[in-house]
């Protein structure tokens, strides 16, 4: 069984999952192992925004909800499969906005139940977040209305990177949001480019940007692992292949058809 | 030189719309904007004036970001980002802003793609510049059927941003916090006033002869034409070599 398959087995049934943002990097590496796995119910979290991924692991059926700032293909368009199934009612949506996740995300990281954020007050997105709470600011004697954002907690953060280590060290250079959702989750796996010797906090110029291993549960390596995405310092985003998708995926059939046909060109 | 180009037009007066600002932020896919901004760097350098900081989402060169996606949040929430772009699927005549979709919510008919920052932005960024090119009543509704971000915010509610000005392709508003309304400040070049109420979903303030959006004069237009075309190719390589063949082809506007 290949390294991606084995990671995948760690996901389970009804596990709350966070994915980044489209170019932090993203696994794709690890989309179809996790078709492939099967394990249902997941409620997506997307730091902040999602797009292919979370559109495929929607179209393959995987996803109960999905909790987002946004999500499109970016230059491609909207995300067809997830679109559909808005339309469809066939996944529940939690529209949120980008700093609302990076709060919920900071809040676990602290060990705390909340963390309190400015704005949100009179949108329709606080009004269909019953998750969220609205207090008084207890410092100020005149009132002060103000959100409170609950942790997130994900079971599982899933993320690529360009390098990490055999001691499961991995480099995240200035895309600090993938530590964020790593020390806010149970378990993180991390897909890499490649996988060096040396320890990567051996280095103060590597450490600094470097996740440790104390919050990553496993590594795998996979050349172009974030494509048809672009990998930050390492290779730009394939749009063309991203038009495909979004061409092709406008049905279920033509979903369907792209999976297959890209799973035996891979 | 050719007179402006209408896309020339709306990226000077974001530059005009921008003056003073010590930090601008300028989200992903947003040329037009981007372009504004680094006019508005480049005509502050020449003037030997305080330099202007520009952030663009999505660029290498022009993004001084290190703490991941959270530190443009991070940055407006203390007062740190000047100016800011929202764009929208429907904008009201309250200034209130839709990203999210059309139809009853959640099951939307039509669904965009979401609120991204923006229920957090337009109330912490003092200057919010609403730009959308397409000027039509499908755009500019009478009420919004989704509220991603509101135009103005009950007495109380902490609030030190919020809209300044709607530019489109036809005219610039300015927005009016004590009205919660817009103004027709003036009309570009090619457009009139009856154009604009037609495209146009809500009521708006406007005089009875409203002005024509001032054109660029020859020094802005070089400068656009130049360093701020090139900048711009580093993040919008289509947008900056699209702009230089219509240039090319010289088609300037009816004015």
């Amino acid at each position: 069984m290949s390294d991606l398959r084995k990671m995948a087995r760690l996901v389970e049934s009804g596990m709350r999952v966070a994915l980044p943002v489209d170019y932090a990097g993203v696994s794709m590496a690890m989309t179809r192992p996790l078709i492939e796995r099967g394990a249902g119910n997941l409620d997506l979290v997307c730091v902040p925004t999602g797009g292919l991924q979370v559109d495929m692991l929607v179209g393959a059926g995987l996803v109960r909800s999905v909790e987002t700032s946004a999500m499109s293909l970016g230059e491609a368009g909207g995300a067809p499969r997830f679109n559909q199934a808005i339309k469809d009612g066939a996944i529940v949506i939690r529209d949120a906005t980008c700093p609302a996740i990076h709060a919920g995300l900071l809040a676990a990281q602290k060990g705390s139940p909340f963390v309190p954020m400015r704005g949100l007050i009179g949108t329709d997105v606080l009004k269909n977040r019953s998750d969220w709470k609205v207090i008084d600011n207890p410092f100020e004697e005149t009132a002060d209305p103000i959100v409170l954002i609950p942790a997130i907690k994900p079971d599982v953060a899933i993320f690529h990177v360009p390098l990490a280590d055999r001691h499961g060290n991995v480099w995240i250079g200035r895309r600090r949001e993938l530590a964020a959702m790593a020390y806010a989750s149970a378990m993180t796996l991390v897909t890499a480019e490649r996988i060096v010797d040396d320890s990567l906090l051996a280095d103060e110029t590597t450490a600094a940007g470097t996740l440790p291993a104390l919050y990553v549960t496993q590594v795998a390596e996979a050349k172009h692992g974030a494509r048809p995405y672009g990998l930050w310092g390492e290779y730009p985003a394939d749009t063309q292949e991203l038009l495909r998708y979004a061409r092709e995926a406008r049905t279920a059939e033509g979903f369907s058809a792209y999976m297959q046909t890209s799973a035996e060109a891979a | 030189m050719s007179p402006a180009l209408p896309r020339e037009i709306l990226i000077c007066t974001i530059a005009r719309l921008l003056d003073g600002v010590r930090h601008v932020a300028v989200g992903a896919s947003s040329p037009i904007p981007a372009a504004g901004a680094m006019l508005l760097r480049a005509l502050k350098e020449s003037a030997g004036a305080a330099p202007v900081k520009i952030s663009i989402l999505g660029s290498v060169e022009h993004n001084f970001f290190t703490n991941g996606s959270a530190e443009l949040f991070d940055c407006a929430g203390q007062g740190r980002i000047d100016a800011f772009f929202l764009g929208g699927g429907q904008i009201d005549g309250h200034g209130n802003v839709n990203l999210v979709g059309v139809g009853d919510y959640p099951r939307s008919s039509v669904r965009w793609p979401g609120s991204f920052g923006a229920a957090y932005l337009y109330f912490v960024v003092p200057r919010v510049i609403l730009f959308r090119e397409e000027h039509t009543p499908r755009v500019f509704v009478d009420k919004v059927d989704f509220i991603s971000a509101p135009g103005t915010s009950e007495p109380g509610v902490y609030r030190t941003g919020g809209p300044k000005a709607l530019l489109t392709s036809k005219g610039l508003f300015s927005f009016d916090k004590e009205k919660a309304g817009f103004r027709l400040e003036s009309v570009h070049p090619g457009h009139d006033l009856a154009e604009i109420q037609e495209a146009t979903g809500f009521g708006f303030d406007h005089d009875a002869k409203p002005s024509q959006t001032p054109t660029p004069s020859p020094e802005v237009l070089s400068l656009l034409r130049g360093r701020v075309l090139d900048e711009l190719s580093e993040t919008y390589p289509e947008f900056a070599a699209q702009m230089r063949q219509t240039l090319t082809e010289r088609e300037p506007v009816a004015s």
